[in-house]
């Protein structure tokens, strides 16, 4: 038996999570308040994933840079791999929220996505 | 070939180039750092003092009165802040009575008029605020406030305009004699002129020692203030005092001409020439001190804390006249407080020196009038609407604290001797000077001091040499 | 002179939803008055996700929920003003604004809604000793500019205060490549949210350093180290706890105030504890008709609070409008609630058992940490809500929901009492 703690990070609220675990798996989680803070608990025990937030440089349009995440949740450990990615990119105006910025970042199956409409 | 090198571009410096410029006199100023008013000049008390506190009989007292004197109509010719607001010395210990007394009779021999000892009750009803143990205070009408920045600014651009060189980021490394000239070494090559002027502040002591046998020394002696929030406004009208006693020299509060409330100096003598930092002790100090002659001084609302030197000679006096072993080389040294009221009386008095040992006329094309940044908030609503249709700049306004438009700003980057830097539009228009303390509009003036000056934002310095605000882009080390 | 019937202050967070709320409670004539050149105020910096999980029920990034907003108001056809500053405004609801294209312009408001924001805590009101070089800056000043302009402020990093605009802005720097070498904070808790800590500092190894200040910055032209220092229960450093570090960077997040300048001058009262206005149950101030809402109200830690208060605000700046007299005749009877014992201040300050909703939510703060304790509330001297909390915190905003039928009980209704009560 493993037990481990965590503060969940689905909502503000910051819920403190403890996760028991059997042989690598998650017998129970306790201390969260909805369905998000088990979701999220079972994950990062396991699989630690996180929506990684950048910005990019954007060519021709009002502003000078547009802000980009990936589209879902992305491994953790992949982090600066896709801010390796985003390195020199840019884009040329107009961009609209929900624009894919590049597919399948690092390898991940994840789109980085615009978050903001540069005209 | 120079006539004069004036070495120092801080009030007096820049004071003196003013006047010279009267004359028919190639003058170059050479300043190590980016921009005037950089050195003392800049991080002072801003007061103009009535005259009574220097020794009657010395340079000191005589230049202090004779400044004050001078200091309303100049700032009219040169369009700079000012504002005689009257000063108190506040007497807080009946005993202290015969101490007053003194500091007025001295007052009286060195020439100030219209100062009187004035009783408790008229106190108060001067200042309201004034601290319940205060029995009495010496009144001195002519006392004022002066915006530093403002002054020494409005006497180089004066001096440009008339024909002064300014050289920046120039440091002077030494001197040589030639023949009936002086090789002025310098981090940008010689430069050669006749007469050397040394107003180098707390560093005038090293140029003086280069080319003297007969030795000074000049402590920089650091004043920490705190500075508080145009909020505080109408919190003291007049520059208030302690009286120095055994009981302690306390520190001043003071209005600014801008309606900024200013709490200092602390008097830490240290050797380092660039010390300008502040200490929690000095600024421990302040906040401890700042209540003695005043109830209620609102210290929270200060929005920040800086640190000025004094250039303190050994002798305590203005040591200003040529030198009897470097013929040619004319100190401007010692000039301390009240160097700044002294300003406008120093650089008379070394435009008269250098007249006289160069016999040169009189410049017909000089123009004695400057006019300064234009202030949009001086103008009535329909003349503001006026200025902002023919150029829509002055509607976009950047520093929100101060209220300062984009207009003021390229203003103050395009004329003479424009800023290059946020600090050099800050002294010039006080944007980013307010209560966020350029959080705000930094950004913002950064691309318009690009923009305008024509190179890359990450070029910006906040000050000069390697103060740089951006260092690199994202993702660049990555 | 332009007549609208609503002028509202700011189009950011607080201004977009009072706006949107205004027009949907029956006002045509609105205007919206933003000083930047475009909608959305600082959501616009926060490129971050964690926005929007109560108004949208998702999450979303600080320009995405802005831009549905913005998107709310162009559907609703409000008019708003770009690049525009307001100048000033007098008690009887004329407001000086300047632009660009229309130079100084007037606007007579029949409601005015403030909605400014908040400004950052700069070094000089923190009185941080040492020199005054390039590389301090405030975290959003850091934020501006690496994330909307894409450029780096520094390489290696101390951040003083671990508010949460610090400490999202430990994560951005590390992220675009600088070196975040510690997180310093005055108290001995941190001021941002648990999951920032998490997310921000922990995910990157960066440390957190609680009871510590800045006591010397080094370095003349750019910073060239800071030194920081263990302080004691009165917050003062204590001597040889002093640890250098070399960096060219100090970020500030040492708390944010309510930008209120223009409320001042216009006569409105003003709350020390949040340095925002006070406002009775429909967010209006003293001053008739003008109302308040957003981080120029109270700083909140949470996006979408401030949309449900901009919201109430626009509501009740529309009923201002339609009931006029009858709005005022019923102040009389506004009952003060009173924060004491842990509660810091609650907004709003007052509440009307006639006026309010069935339901009227008041959030507060509290002054300290405090474990296993009770939010409870008092009606005179009947305590009607004891809520159990495990654990309470500055940082983190507080609330008790007010009934109208538990108030309606209550006819000698004289005060209320918020207050914090230990296990």
């Amino acid at each position: 038996m493993e037990t481990r703690e965590l503060i969940c990070i689905g909502c503000p609220m910051g819920c403190p999570l403890k996760v028991e675990m059997n042989n690598g798996e998650v017998s129970s989680v306790t201390g969260n308040t909805c369905k998000r803070g088990d979701d999220y608990a079972r994950k990062e025990v396991t699989n630690p994933t996180r929506i990684v937030t950048s910005s990019v440089i954007v060519e021709g349009g009002s502003l000078a840079a547009v802000s980009v995440k990936t589209k879902e949740d992305i491994p953790k450990g992949k982090i600066f791999d896709i801010m390796k990615a985003l390195k020199g990119v840019k884009v040329q105006a107009p961009v609209h929220i929900g624009d894919v910025i590049i597919s399948n970042v690092a390898d991940t199956g994840v789109d980085i996505i615009a978050t903001k409409d540069v005209i | 070939m120079y006539d004069v090198v004036i070495i120092g571009a801080g009030v007096s410096g820049a004071a003196s180039a003013r006047e010279l410029s009267r004359y028919k006199l190639k003058v170059c100023v050479v300043e190590k750092e980016e921009d005037v008013c950089c050195g003392t000049s800049k991080a002072n008390s801003a007061i103009v003092h009535a005259g009574y506190d220097a020794a009657t009989g010395s340079l000191m007292a005589k230049l202090n009165v004779e400044g004050n004197q001078m200091m309303e109509e100049l700032s009219k010719e040169l369009d700079f802040h000012f504002k005689k607001n009257g000063s108190l010395v506040v007497c807080l210990h009946e005993e202290e009575m015969p101490g007053l007394k003194e500091l007025y009779d001295r007052g009286i021999a060195n020439g100030v008029k219209d100062l009187r000892i004035i009783d408790r009750e008229e106190l108060v009803k001067l200042e309201p605020n004034i601290a319940d143990e205060a029995v009495a205070a010496l009144y001195a009408p002519t006392g004022g406030i002066v915006c530093p920045f403002g002054m020494n600014i409005a006497f180089a651009e004066n001096a440009a305009t008339n024909g002064v060189e300014f050289k920046f980021d120039t440091e002077v490394t030494g001197f040589e004699k030639k023949d009936n000239a002086w090789i002025v070494k310098t981090s940008q090559g010689d430069i050669e002129t006749k007469y050397v002027v040394n107003a180098a502040g707390v560093y005038a002591d090293k140029f003086h020692n280069m080319v003297s046998e007969d030795k000074i020394h000049i402590t920089p002696r650091r004043g920490d203030y705190c500075l508080l929030d145009r909020s505080t406004e109408g919190f003291v009208t007049h520059t208030i005092f302690q009286l120095p006693s055994k009981f302690g020299k306390g520190v001043l509060v003071t209005p600014t001409v801008h309606g900024n409330t200013l709490v200092g100096p602390t008097a830490i003598d240290i050797e380092e020439k660039e010390g300008t930092n502040t200490t929690q002790e000095g600024i421990d100090e302040l906040i401890k001190k700042a209540g003695t002659t005043v109830k209620g001084l609102p210290i929270r609302q200060v929005i920040t804390s800086f640190a000025g030197l004094r250039a303190h000679e050994d002798g305590h006096e203005f040591r200003i006249g040529e030198l009897k072993d470097a013929k040619g080389f004319i100190d401007c040294a010692g000039i301390e407080s009240p160097g700044l009221t002294s300003a406008p009386a120093i650089g008379k008095m070394v435009a008269e020196i250098l007249k006289e040992l160069t016999g040169a006329e009189e410049n017909p094309d000089f123009v004695a009038t400057r006019k300064g940044i234009l202030d949009p908030k001086t103008l009535s609503n329909e003349e503001r609407a006026e200025l902002i249709k023919e150029k829509p700049a002055y509607g976009n306004i950047i520093c929100r604290c101060e209220m300062i438009t984009e207009g003021e700003i390229i203003d103050a980057i395009n004329r003479p001797l424009g800023a290059k830097s946020l600090d050099g539009v800050k002294r010039r228009t006080r944007a980013g000077m307010g209560r966020c303390q350029s959080g705000f509009c930094s950004p913002r003036t950064i691309e318009i001091l690009a923009r305008e000056r024509g190179v890359d934002p990450a070029e910006i310095t906040k000050s000069g040499g390697n103060s740089r605000i951006i260092v690199g882009i994202n993702k660049d080390r990555i | 002179m332009l007549n609208y019937d609503i002028v509202i202050v700011g189009g950011g967070p607080a201004g977009l939803a009072a706006a949107v709320s205004a027009k949907r409670n029956g006002i045509e004539s609105i205007l919206v008055l933003e000083r930047d050149k475009e909608l959305g105020g600082i959501l616009n910096q926060c490129i971050h996700n964690g926005f929007g999980l109560h108004t949208f029920k998702e999450e979303l990034t600080g320009p995405e929920y802005a831009g549905r907003f913005i998107q709310q108001l162009e559907e609703e056809k409000i008019e708003y003003k770009l690049n525009t500053m307001v100048m000033d405004i007098s008690e009887n609801k004329v407001v000086t604004a300047m632009n660009r294209e229309e130079g100084m312009f007037e606007i007579q408001a029949k409601a005015v809604i403030l909605a400014m924001g908040c400004r950052e805590r700069s070094r000089g009101a923190l009185n941080i000793p040492g020199y005054r070089p390039a590389g301090v800056y405030s975290a959003g000043t850091a934020q501006r500019l690496v994330n909307m302009e894409g450029y780096m402020p520094g390489r290696e990093v101390v951040i003083l205060g671990s508010g949460d605009i610090g400490l999202i802005m430990a994560r951005r720097m590390t992220l675009e490549g600088a070196k975040v070498k510690v997180v310093a904070e005055l108290l001995p808790y941190s001021g941002g949210l648990k999951r920032n800590i998490v997310q921000c500092l922990d995910d990157f190894g960066i440390p957190l350093k609680l009871s510590h200040t800045v006591v010397d910055i080094d370095g003349k032209e750019r910073v060239e180290g800071v030194t920081i220092a263990q302080v004691d229960e009165n917050r003062r450093p204590i001597p040889g706890t002093e640890e250098h570090y070399t960096c060219d960077t100090l970020l500030l997040s040492c708390g944010l105030i309510p930008e209120n300048e223009i409320s001042s001058g216009l006569g409105v009262e003003m709350n020390p504890v949040t340095s925002g206005p006070v406002v009775n149950e429909c967010l209006e101030t003293n001053i008739e008709g003008v109302f308040a809402c957003g981080n120029v109200l109270h700083v909140h830690d949470l996006v979408d609070f401030v949309s449900e208060e901009a919201k109430a605000a626009g509501k009740h700046a529309a009923e201002y409008i339609a009931n006029g007299a009858k709005h005022i005749d019923s102040k009389a009877k506004d009952v003060p609630i009173i924060a004491t014992e842990g509660a810091r201040y609650t907004v709003p300050k007052t509440i009307n058992p006639e006026r309010m909703d069935e339901k009227h939510i008041v959030r507060f703060r509290v002054g300290d940490v405090y474990k296993n304790c009770y939010v409870s509330v008092y009606l005179n001297d009947k305590r009607v809500i004891h809520r159990k909390r495990p654990v309470v915190a500055p940082g983190e905003m507080e609330e008790v929901v007010l009934k109208k039928e538990e108030l309606a009980a209550f006819p000698d209704l004289s005060q209320i009492t918020v207050k914090i009560e230990e296990a």
